[in-house]
């Protein structure tokens, strides 16, 4: 039998982004409660951007395609709540001790989370790791991970597109503290 | 130099073509229904997509083999016979079967049909063997993971169809094809249902101190500290408490992954003809990854330099590599 410790995939992170990424972290946790409800009406045009572009996301949610969806990014203020049923969508920023009750709850840093999205990380590998944590409805989450999981591209590119060349720029820097250092292929 | 082949797992139509893409020589899938023993929330394939997949796959040289490996409870069997028209209408290059009213429906409607026998039919002696392939003309048997690789130089040189072999991924029970705890703890079957720990049943509690506790239905499967490493909710992976271990131990067997890369030479020897991956259910990622380190591994090892796919160990479950039975029967 082989056993070798194992190596936790954002310690795949090299020296220099790592350090970068962890210098945020204090940071983005200690701003003061932002206020949302001007970040609402982005966020409804967003989610209707994204399920204009991406109508098969609903497809492999099944019988949870009403199930409302916390995604609890830790190095960020806030926590998003997500519905993506197409007749009732939702996405809303909220404040992470005073938020609705979600049917499902995703938690794990932001790039993490984005890798994951992006089709760039697994999210069982990342779930043996313990740098993802899910609680409530176990059968809502695994169909979302396999409806993100199927779409064709990247959806973070759907979003950045949103936000135009702004939106491309961003996303382009943060994809550079990835690709240049994590070892995930 | 030609090898065996290597045959990779796909859950959805986007991991079958980056398995493809990845340098898989065949793809393994199911469709959205109780016909394959990975019947998932949101996984598997529609009739539609696996069309548009079978042609994807086809147009790399990359061969579809279709898993129609659970066994039609009585009464139910038209869902398996539809899964049968489609699968031959689609084109698919095999079907993987387990059960013998499955396997007898396509040698009598689609007798020119490749039909491969899954480990779910626990097929481990020649005697078993031959007889699937008498019966039913099965060209390829994938072998429950339960033989030494002398037993397996030794079966293929009586049995009359070709050989294939898991080697990396999730570590099933023993008795495989066979397995009811699922059936126990939720009132699914793995084996009818194609359902081990169905999402809907599983539960994931994690508190304050980051203590994670997991549940199927009503059993509590296992209780992890926060430096500990989970493994998939299966009733035959959980740590429980009884009298002489009061504070548990692994009743069934550990969570640990299988890996053979050190074995190769030898399956090759033994006259092994096609290595399985395990892990439908897993992300495109994780079948980047895995698929193409495979491939880059049984190339090294055909061109006689040393395999080396440990890398792939943070992506396993329990982050614990085993041999298996391959390597002794005393594996633990």
């Amino acid at each position: 039998m082989l056993i070798t410790p194992p190596r936790p995939l954002l310690h795949r992170l090299g020296r220099h982004a790592a350090a970068r990424v962890a210098s945020l972290a204090p940071f983005l946790s200690r701003l003061p409660p932002v206020p949302l409800a001007p970040l609402q009406p982005i966020l409804n045009r967003l989610l209707h951007h994204i399920l204009q572009r991406r109508p098969e996301l609903a497809n492999r949610l099944g019988d949870r395609i009403d199930s409302l969806f916390m995604i609890d990014a830790t190095n960020l203020p806030m926590v998003l709540l997500l519905r993506i049923n197409p007749a009732q969508p939702l996405l809303m920023a909220a404040h992470r001790h005073h938020c609705p009750e979600a049917d499902a709850k995703v938690t794990g840093e932001l790039l993490m989370l984005m890798d994951m999205v992006d089709g760039r990380l697994d999210g069982d590998a990342l779930f043996f790791n313990r740098e993802l944590a899910i609680s409530g409805d176990t059968e809502a989450v695994v169909c979302l991970r396999n409806a993100l999981d199927d779409l064709e591209g990247s959806i973070l590119d759907d979003i950045a597109d949103f936000f135009g060349m702004p939106g491309r720029h961003a996303l382009k820097i943060m994809r550079r503290y990835r690709t240049t250092d994590v070892e995930v292929d | 130099m030609t090898g065996p082949e290597l045959v990779c797992p796909a859950g959805t139509p986007a991991s079958l073509r980056t398995a493809v893409d990845a340098g898989a020589d065949a793809v393994y899938c199911g469709f959205r229904n109780a016909t394959n023993a990975r019947n998932f929330s949101g996984l598997n394939f529609t009739t539609d997509e696996l069309k548009t997949s079978v042609a994807y796959a086809h147009d790399q040289g990359t061969r579809v083999l279709l898993a129609l490996n659970t066994f039609p409870p009585g009464g139910k069997f038209d869902l398996w016979r539809k899964a049968i028209d489609d699968g031959v209408a689609l084109g698919v290059d095999a079907m993987i079967v387990a059960d013998i009213g499955v396997a007898n429906h396509i040698k009598q409607h689609y007798p020119d049909q490749r039909l491969h026998l899954s480990v779910q039919a626990g097929a481990p002696s020649v005697e078993a063997i031959k007889f699937y392939c008498e019966e039913f003309g099965i060209k390829r048997v994938v072998l429950p993971r339960i033989l030494t690789i002398p037993e397996i130089t030794a079966l293929q040189q009586e049995i009359d169809c070709e050989i294939e072999c898991f080697i990396f991924g999730n570590h099933g029970l023993m008795a495989e094809g066979r397995c009811s705890l699922t059936n126990y703890a939720t009132g699914l079957s793995t084996n009818m249902d194609g359902v081990c720990s169905p999402a809907d049943r599983v539960k994931y509690e994690e508190d304050t101190a980051r203590n994670l506790t997991t549940r199927l239905g009503d059993f509590t499967i296992d209780c992890f500290t926060c430096d500990q490493s989970p493994g998939y909710p299966t009733i035959c992976k959980g740590r429980y408490a009884a009298a002489p271990q009061p504070d548990g131990y692994y009743a069934f067997e550990e969570p640990l992954s299988l890996n053979l890369a050190r074995l190769l030479p030898d399956l090759i020897a033994a006259g092994v003809n096609a290595f399985k991956i395990e892990g439908r259910q897993r992300s495109r990622a994780y079948i980047k990854s895995v698929v193409s380190a495979w491939r880059k591994a049984i190339d090294d090892t055909l061109a006689g330099r040393q395999p080396a796919v440990d890398h792939l160990l943070s992506l396993t479950e329990g982050h614990k590599q085993t041999e298996g039975a391959y390597a002794s029967k005393r594996w633990k």
